[in-house]
């Protein structure tokens, strides 16, 4: 596959092409003075070449100082590196006379799986020495510098192919290196411009009648579709199978027509190593083949071997977004050129361990795999085919009697053909799972450890910084309901902006002006209930649980706000989400959302449930030492009064007025709380329905929310279940606007919290695009007595605490918003669990921000 | 909702208390107006950081004298100073937010106030009458809601060795309404005794914050003169010298670095109404065991030593590490080449850096250790490639249905040579003289298992993950109950490996 081109070979073409693979490192070759840095400059983006030259001023502030040679060939192949693995060719400016110099390089160039490509400049030693003379910071180099450069140059030259340069180009005269125009050219592997719509089909293993089926069944019309679709073979056409000849006969056609795109197998490797003449072991159905290309024509054997010769080991195809192999390959091997990204498309990759059977251990690499590119492979037999983190195997063992395989892209429909019979009996049983799918395909640190970014389709990218991820990663892994039955966590809600009402902090008037000023016209607001946040997925049985979710032995899931399974004992979470599904199938919900399972978001009550710990810790706390010390602060101040001790008065009112305010404080905490037994006394008021099957519910307006969940709550006989109380409002109509103030006046002076001001659509943005927030709290007058303390009502806290800045708050409540958004969007789209989980753990890692608590 | 909870603790009853003495014509009880250098008949305020004191006196007679410090605190400005850019008006250090609106202390603010506005008392001097204030005069001072971390019993324990001859301690209970809420941690306390009146305010100076023990901070680097002044004379011969020492300095200071480094943990914590204790999984193996001669702890470390000699590990992995003490103890063996500790808690991993005190070792030492925070919960690339994983009372602070995930983790994916299990054999637990039947031995506890529980565990992750599981007992094997401490070795099983493999025999195998 080497190329060399000479200019003994080619001296009278006036302009020479000199063609370098789009991905590659191009190594320039030449003594000192030969005109390397000039060519490089010519024929290359100045960014694309790093120069020794330069790496050692930067290490020694002197361009020519050799001591600093080592640490600057250091830091040259530092920066080579670093362009590499970010894929952008890369050309190095250095005498790379040296055998061991280029060694390093090819070597770079390998790790990277890039091509290594010489440009040589074989200059006469009198051109060299004129240039450098003309430079005053060489003008005294020693003649025998160019001398023995040039010496080692040619004894280099011959053997430039043999050290794995994968082209070389020599230049042997100024008009030469005049002449040359370098030209860049598409890797083989490169078909990102074919946008398909392709149809790939899984191993075929000689199973000609079966894939003659698939392929009518795909719409192809003797190895064309009328549509103009375009078929990709995984490989493994051959071996095992009745008519291996036959299969290649068709696949071989199609390519030559365009119709199809073809992959080499391990299969068709080792048949091509047999057509050559080399000797292999007839194992694993090679044997069958050759029996039956026996009996074909010399020529079409010949056709055979330089068909397989010719197949690229991998596409990268459809603008990026699939890559198509034989046995899977991780994202850094994409678009990539070298010997073992090829052995990774052929055999995959194994953990150094063998079976039961003898066979080697194959290393899941699906399961690490993160990348955005869809992989589809085939290669290990499995009796089901599943995407894993954007993987999918389409072997599905037709020549061992299971079916054959083909994906529609970009449909992601899967189409099949069942084999029709039992052609070879296979070595192993075939797994029951596809390579790292067991276990629950568990996730790995790296998706959640660290600073972040998530990417959302709401609100752009999302940053989590590391230390709240640590946080987070703390309380998930040690408190958290198993992640696969952790698809979401509700967001932080901002308050309305602060009343400049009298005796108010909040009031709904605010909520309703920012809503107008949103470009909102209708907003519902919703009592808000004084409980425990609680999210509950139900499944419809533990079947639809297992198959969804991956979740053994349970039918859903019930957590509080940080993902914590809500109750300690799983059997009182069972009874619960007995009630919740009893109640979907009574209302019938199951068939109209057309799912098995729904996930809701509401307030489980009383809050002295969940909360007993923060009541003893805080509120009954500050109730307990009030009444402890007040009336007797209150009678000191009497006595001192009394005794005619002056300027006391103003501080025994205060204390009076403290009297009242923490009696008011504990008759609020109060109203929460009441005594529970087993699940009697609790009650849970869903308010949203987030997702089912296939899709996210957070977009549908809340009135039809609503109406979903009244029905749930009139089908709910156990009492568990409880309305959500509503009342919706024209943010542009004063009457519309009033009747909402009042209904919350009248709300809260029967001891409600306050109520929850949303947008009725839901997902709203505003003129500039932008989202708008899903909802606000209107807290009630002595419910905030809770939050700012038995005295917040007097005039002159109530001023200080209106200037509380919302900004932080309101940009939290919207960023953890678009993650729960994400989350949902990635679960209706059938997204691996791991990026589900990434939206997941980032709204609880944004939950450890630093921001007022009592927003 | 107690996401946003948090904040009603910032009110501040409590911060009152008086002092009252008797007197007679010729040694009035006024005088403790002198004393104090506060007039009986005036009414005096004091601005403070905290908000305004006040000093006045309910009573001033040659009989009886009181005087009553009152403190007013501000709970907005508490919370509001140093209003934040961007964060809802929170002060500009989360930590002073995170401090402040914690139901905090009465005591600690109240003995700031007193060291200011009580300062000359403090020291004893009183130029008018300084005979009188080297004398003892019969006093009662009440605290009518005092903080108190470790009850009563403790408030008692701390004062009645000062010489006071009445201590009276009595809870005051969170709500009447719920009597099953119990007490609060406030109780009333009344001292009375013939004392000098600067050792009685001493006494309230460093008492009133040790009792509160936590979630008030100093920021002043001359803590331990401070503590050394005011406790001259009495604070040597404490009995629970170590206690008020411990609580009024090192442990305080350890809590607000911690609280610096944990607000985030803190946050999630308080997002569910739960204590960061509650949360953090900084295990402390003291609690866990307290056996004599040779601590559990330590024949437990001893018992992995010699497994992980015996497999001729030197690479090894203490996954779930904690405060290090394994580590360590690795660390002291040169044969083992590299030791990582792994803990999901940054906390433990800050306290075990310390310990081993990482930042003063020397580099080669240095190269021989590292600690990072991760989790079993997930797989983890940083865990490939070594000789032995130690879990060591590690698996029973999870719980049931995530203990595959950390299999995975550690059998499936890391996959060293050799893992070390240690958990607790609950069958022991009826050995424990301390513990109650049918407890755990650590509240974080998920599970306790007995014998064959632990085996058959055992057997089948080894089987599924391709490993050999032995058992050894760790500390006295019990013939009846088994030894306290259950120990599995499993050893990847060798059932050859295909690294000379050639490329024939690589190929056909799909």
């Amino acid at each position: 596959m080497t190329t060399v081109t000479d200019s003994t070979a080619d001296t009278t073409t006036a302009r020479r092409a000199l063609p370098v693979t789009d991905l590659s490192l191009v190594v320039l070759v030449g003594a000192t003075g030969s005109g390397k840095s000039t060519f490089a400059r010519r024929h290359f983006k100045p960014t694309e070449v790093v120069s020794s030259d330069f790496c050692r001023g930067l290490v020694a502030d002197d361009e020519n100082d050799q001591s600093a040679s080592r640490d600057a060939f250091d830091v040259l192949h530092y920066i080579a590196g670093k362009r590499l693995a970010a894929g952008r060719l890369t050309v190095v400016d250095a005498t790379n006379v040296q055998q061991e110099a280029r060694r390093q390089l090819v070597q770079l160039a390998r790790t990277h799986d890039v091509l290594p490509i010489a440009i040589v400049l074989d200059l006469p030693e009198q051109v060299c020495r004129e240039r450098n003379a003309a430079r005053p910071d060489r003008a005294d180099m020693p003649a025998h510098v160019i001398q023995r450069h040039r010496r080692e140059l040619r004894r280099s030259l011959r053997g430039l192919e043999r050290e794995g340069f994968r082209k070389v180009h020599v230049l042997r005269s100024v008009e030469e290196v005049e002449a040359a125009e370098v030209v860049l050219e598409r890797r083989f592997n490169d078909l990102r411009h074919l946008t398909g719509p392709f149809d790939i089909v899984g191993d075929v293993h000689g199973c000609s009648s079966e894939l003659e089926t698939l392929l009518g069944k795909l719409g192809y019309v003797d190895g064309r579709h009328p549509e103009g679709r375009t078929a990709v073979f995984v490989g493994d056409l051959v071996d095992r199978g009745p008519d291996s000849p036959g299969v290649l006969r068709r696949v071989m056609s199609m390519v030559a027509s365009g119709d199809a795109l073809c992959v080499p197998g391990n299969h068709e490797n080792k048949l091509g190593r047999w057509l050559k003449g080399r000797k292999v072991q007839r194992t694993h159905g090679l044997a069958e083949t050759i029996e039956q290309l026996e009996g074909e024509s010399e020529e079409f054997r010949a056709e055979v071997a330089k068909f397989i010769d010719g197949l690229v080991s991998h596409y990268v195809l459809d603008g990026g977004d699939l890559v198509v192999c034989h046995a899977g390959l991780p994202e850094k091997y994409h678009g990539r050129t070298s010997g073992r990204v090829r052995s990774h498309a052929l055999y995959g990759d194994t953990t150094g361990e063998t079976d039961e059977f003898g066979l080697p251990v194959r290393y899941p690499w699906a399961e690490e795999y993160r990348g955005r590119a869809a992989v589809v492979y085939g290669h290990t037999p499995v009796p089901n085919t599943s995407w894993i983190n954007n993987t999918l195997c389409l072997d599905t063992g037709a020549v061992f009697g299971g079916r054959m395989t083909a994906l529609r892209w970009p449909e992601r429909e899967l189409v099949d053909v069942p084999a029709e019979r039992v052609w070879y009996e296979p070595a192993r049983p075939l797994a029951t799972d596809a390579p790292g799918g067991h276990q629950g395909r568990p996730l790995d640190l790296a998706d959640v450890h660290g600073r972040r970014t998530v990417e959302t389709r709401h609100h752009g990218n999302v940053a989590v910084r590391e230390e709240n991820a640590a946080a987070a990663l703390e309380v998930m892994s040690r408190f958290a309901v198993d992640p696969r039955l952790l698809a979401y966590l509700p967001p932080t809600m901002a308050p309305t902006a602060a009343s400049r009402e009298d005796g108010y902090l909040e009031h709904p008037a605010e909520a309703f002006a920012q809503y107008r000023a949103d470009g909102v016209e209708r907003v519902v607001c919703e009592e808000k209930h004084m409980g425990s946040r609680a999210v509950a997925l139900v499944c419809r049985d533990a079947d639809a649980a297992r198959e969804r979710f991956g979740a053994d032995g349970v039918t859903g899931a019930l957590h509080t706000r940080t993902g914590r399974p809500f109750f300690d004992d799983p059997a009182v979470t069972e009874e619960v989400l007995v009630r919740l599904r009893t109640a979907i199938g009574a209302a019938g919900l199951w068939e109209e959302l057309d799912t098995d399972w729904l996930l809701l978001d509401g307030e489980l009550m009383p809050w002295s449930l969940k909360s007993a710990g923060l009541l003893r810790a805080q509120y009954a706390a500050v109730g307990a030492a009030s009444g402890a010390v007040l009336p007797g602060a209150v009678d000191a101040l009497r006595r001192a009064v009394e005794r005619g001790v002056e300027g006391v008065d103003g501080l025994l009112d205060r204390q009076r007025g403290r009297v009242a305010d923490a009696e008011a404080f504990t008759a609020a905490y109060r109203r929460y709380c009441w005594p529970t037994e087993g699940l009697e006394g609790v009650r849970f008021a869903p308010f949203q329905l987030l997702a089912a099957r296939g899709r996210s519910l957070a977009a549908v307006p809340h009135d039809e929310q609503l109406a979903w969940l009244d029905r749930l709550v009139e089908h709910d006989p156990t009492g568990l279940l409880q309305v959500t109380r509503r009342l919706v409002v024209d943010t542009g109509d004063e009457a519309s606007v009033r009747a909402g103030v009042d209904w919350w006046l009248e709300l809260t002076g029967a001891g409600g919290e306050g109520m929850v001001v949303k947008p009725l659509a839901a997902l709203v943005r505003d003129a500039k695009g932008r989202l708008v927030q899903p909802g606000v709290k209107v807290r009630g007058r002595e419910y905030l007595r809770i939050i700012y303390g038995p005295e917040y009502t007097r005039p002159e806290n109530l001023e200080r605490l209106r200037q509380r800045f919302l900004g932080h708050k309101r940009s939290l409540a919207l960023r953890e918003y678009a993650l729960g958004l994400e989350a949902l969007d990635r679960l209706a789209d059938g997204e691996p669990l791991w990026r589900v989980h990434e939206a997941v753990f980032a709204v609880l890692a944004l939950e450890s921000e630093p921001v007022d608590p009592r927003l | 909702m107690p996401g946003e909870a948090g904040a009603g603790g910032t009110i501040l009853e409590g911060v009152f208390l008086t002092i009252s003495t008797t007197g007679i014509p010729e040694r009035p009880a006024t005088d403790l107006g002198f004393l104090l250098h506060k007039h009986p008949e005036r009414a005096q305020s004091f601005s403070t950081s905290h908000g305004t004191a006040h000093v006045l006196y309910p009573e001033a007679s040659a009989e009886r004298c009181t005087a009553a410090l009152l403190l007013e605190v501000d709970p907005v400005a508490l919370v509001r100073r140093g209003k934040g850019k961007g964060r809802g008006g929170a002060p500009d250090s989360a930590l002073a937010q995170y401090v402040n609106d914690r139901p905090y202390a009465a005591s600690s603010l109240l003995a700031v106030v007193l060291a200011k506005v009580f300062k000359t008392a403090l020291h004893g001097d009183c130029k008018a009458m300084p005979e009188r204030a080297a004398a003892p005069l019969p006093l009662r001072i009440e605290v009518p809601a005092l903080p108190a971390r470790g009850g009563a019993a403790l408030v008692r324990a701390l004062f009645g060795p000062l010489g006071w001859s009445v201590v009276e301690a009595e809870p005051i209970a969170l709500d009447p309404e719920f009597p099953e809420w119990g007490d609060s941690r406030y109780v009333r306390l009344v001292l009375e005794g013939e004392l000098r009146l600067a050792d009685a305010l001493n006494h309230l100076y460093v008492l009133l914050p040790v009792l509160d023990d936590a979630k008030h901070y100093w920021v002043a680097p001359d803590e331990v003169d401070k503590l050394l002044r005011a406790g001259d004379g009495w604070l040597a011969g404490h009995p629970e010298r170590k206690l008020i020492t411990e609580r009024y300095l090192s442990r305080r200071r350890g809590l607000a670095r911690e609280a610096a480094e944990r607000l985030e943990l803190v946050r999630l914590a308080e997002a569910e109404g739960l204590d960061v204790e509650d949360v953090d999984n900084a295990v402390d193996e003291t609690t866990d065991t307290e056996e004599r001669p040779v601590p559990l702890a330590q024949q437990r470390r001893d018992a992995i030593l010699s497994a992980l000699r015996a497999a001729g590990a030197v690479r090894v992995l203490d996954l779930g590490c904690g405060q290090g003490q394994l580590v360590q103890a690795l660390l002291k063996d040169p044969r083992f080449t590299e030791v990582v500790g792994v803990d999901v808690s940054v906390r433990a991993l800050t306290v075990a850096a310390r310990r081993l005190r990482l930042d003063r070792m020397g580099e080669r030492q240095a190269a021989r250790v590292k600690l990072v925070q991760g989790s079993l919960a997930y797989t983890d690339k940083r865990l490939s490639g070594y000789d032995a994983a130690v879990l060591s009372e590690v698996i029973e602070h999870l719980d049931l249905p995530r203990l595959p995930a950390l299999e995975y983790a550690v059998f499936g994916s890391a996959r060293p040579r050799t893992v070390l299990v240690t958990t607790p054999n609950v069958e022991y637990n009826v050995r424990w003289e301390s513990l109650p039947a049918g407890h755990v031995r650590h509240s974080d506890h998920r599970f306790e298992w007995t014998r064959e529980e632990f085996r058959s565990w055992a057997a089948r992750v080894a089987g599924e993950y391709g490993y050999e599981a032995g058992f050894v007992p760790v500390g006295p094997d019990d013939p009846e109950v088994g030894p306290p401490t259950q120990m599995a070795v499993f050893t990847r099983a060798t059932t050859g490996s295909d690294e000379n493999t050639d490329e024939n025999e690589k190929e056909g195998r799909a």
